[in-house]
């Protein structure tokens, strides 16, 4: 028993999610301007691959999430996942890590991580089976009873990326997952997702505010610029698909983070308004 | 028990105490209240006789209908008009003035209608508990977190199981507000209209006693009323306490 879906990594060449010209224009409401968010974005994800985004605070990444899992409509362009058009509804074999905490206050653990499973009519003896290796992958072994309210604000996101993995999405939009977590969690569970993304196969996509982290897991690296958020360059860490939280030891992981960062500081700068510091 | 709690034990029991020392001593007059021992011994006496078992089901019966009809009603109506803000625009009004309402002047008309059975007790004790469940409901389903909703679009579920398991399981402590408070004027509402035309219920019964000056009976009827408001409104707090103990951070 895994959380390896049926879904092989396939061929490469091939285009899993692909965006062009896309754009989100947040409408304005009474005294409240439009707001332009995001775009123009064009972007082809490969199938099996691991993309991370790194951009300032308010830049757009979450709104980026949103139009990909076609839980918000574009403004302009296009999205295709698996070669169908998205825009505002959510394509099967989607599956997201919310920013916020989403878990479901009224259910136990293994009832949230359930929930998917039960909702697309899963038979129990299976739903069992699936919960519990994802709750100990997850390591809430010992929490399967507790309510969310008992748990920590890192825990609460593991019961939410457990409720994901279940599901055996082959498209995986994970946003901040490891905010609320300490550094050497973070690290660890950054292992997890390396194995996890290896085992199932799946095209992930990472939002994260850590350099480090995003060097570390990504094959590629999209660094935004401030909102409205545009990819300034898209960096390949060229590191092998059997990989580690070591190879931040690797000489070539602090020269990538710093390419990474210097493209960011001026735009992260200029999203705090100190335009002139930033020169 | 809590220091509070004995306390509070303290209190009820030293008012009780005065108020049958006053009585005893005769500086409250016998005609006006008797003494709370006699009040029990009088129920005592009632509840043994067996004469009010059809008046006591009665209430409690269109007491339970008033709050079951109450619960249904302004669960299912509250959800439609949260989720349908024009609607719910046009209500607006009605939601703020609701309780300027006297109910009990609606009487003539619901006997008019229903005749003189139980619906007209039945009718007040809804009429007062609904607009608790509707606004509570609206309440709770107002605040469901915008994550939850589109955590539900990722599971791909319909308006409809959205709301059955997402938005209404939220929303379920502010539905239990409205329940609790539909369970008190449901008591309110039945009881009282018992008072004004009706020729069976505990609230009749009192109205009877009262006017041939029984005491004694009717003080042990309004006993009787305050014991059973009293230990419902408990078992509710705990209920909810339990209730409450899972979803506190
Ligand atoms: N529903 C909304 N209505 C109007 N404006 C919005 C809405 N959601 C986001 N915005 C605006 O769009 C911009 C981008 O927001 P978004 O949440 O995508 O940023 P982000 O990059 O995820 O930020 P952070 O790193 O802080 O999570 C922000 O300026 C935000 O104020
Ligand atoms: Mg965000």
């Amino acid at each position: 028993m895994s959380l390896a879906g049926a879904s092989p990594a396939p061929a490469s060449g091939a285009v899993h999610v692909s965006l062009r010209g896309v754009s989100r224009i947040y409408p304005g409401r009474a005294a409240q301007p439009a707001l332009h968010a995001l775009g123009p974005i064009d972007l082809d994800l490969a199938p099996g691959e691991f993309f991370a985004v790194v951009g300032p605070s308010g830049c757009g990444k979450s709104t980026l999430l949103d139009v990909m899992a076609g839980l918000a409509t574009v403004s302009a362009g296009s999205i295709t996942f698996e070669g169908r058009s998205v825009n505002g509804a959510v394509p099967d074999g989607v599956g997201v890590v919310f920013q916020e905490d989403a878990s479901f206050p009224w259910l136990t653990v293994t009832d949230n991580v359930a929930f998917g499973l039960r909702e697309i009519g899963t038979p129990e003896a299976t739903v069992k089976e699936k919960v519990s290796y994802a709750l100990n992958f997850m390591g809430l072994g010992d929490f399967t009873q507790a309510y969310p309210a008992q748990l920590s604000g890192g825990m609460r996101q593991r019961v939410c990326i457990a409720r994901t993995l279940v599901l055996e999405p082959r498209l995986i939009l994970l946003d901040e997952p490891f905010g609320a977590l300490d550094q050497q969690t973070r690290l660890l569970m950054g292992d997890e997702l390396l194995r996890l993304w290896r085992e199932t196969g799946a095209t992930v996509l990472l939002i994260t505010h850590a350099l480090d982290e995003a060097t570390m897991l990504a094959d590629r690296v999209g660094v935004m610029s401030a909102r409205p958020g545009r990819f300034l360059e898209l960096v390949k860490t060229g590191w092998p698909r059997e990989r580690d939280s070591t190879i931040v030891a690797d000489s070539r992981f602090g020269q990538l983070t710093s390419r990474i960062w210097t493209l960011l500081r001026a735009e992260s700068l200029r999203a705090m308004g100190h335009s002139r510091i930033a020169r | 028990m809590t220091r509070v709690g004995l306390l509070r034990l303290a209190v009820i029991v030293g008012a009780v105490v005065a108020l049958e020392l006053l009585i005893r001593t005769g500086i409250v007059p016998r005609f006006t209240i008797i003494p709370p021992s006699e009040m029990a011994t009088a129920l005592v006496g009632v509840l043994a006789s067996g004469k009010f078992k059809i008046d006591i089901t009665v209430t409690l019966s269109n007491v339970a209908m008033a709050i079951a009809s109450s619960m249904i009603v302004g669960v299912a109506a509250g959800t439609l008009l949260q989720g349908a803000p024009a609607v719910r625009r046009i209500f607006d009004p009605l939601f703020a003035t609701y309780y300027a309402i006297p109910m009990y002047a609606f009487y003539p008309l619901l006997i008019v209608i229903f005749g003189l059975g139980d619906m007209p007790q039945i009718c007040i004790g809804f009429l007062l508990a609904v607009m608790a469940v509707i606004i509570n409901t609206i309440n709770g389903l107002d605040r469901v977190p915008r994550v939850l909703l589109k955590a539900a679009q990722v599971h791909r579920m319909s308006v409809w199981r959205t709301a059955r398991r997402i938005r209404l399981p939220y929303a379920t402590p502010y539905i239990f507000t409205g329940f609790k408070l539909a369970v008190a004027y449901s008591f309110i509402g039945v009881i009282g209209a018992e008072f004004i035309t009706s020729s069976r219920g505990i609230g009749y019964e009192i109205a009877y006693a009262y006017n041939n000056f029984d005491n004694p009976l009717m003080y042990s009827l309004i006993l009787f009323i305050l014991v059973i408001v009293i230990s419902v409104n408990m078992s509710l707090h705990t209920w909810e306490k339990r209730l409450m103990a899972r979803r506190r951070r």
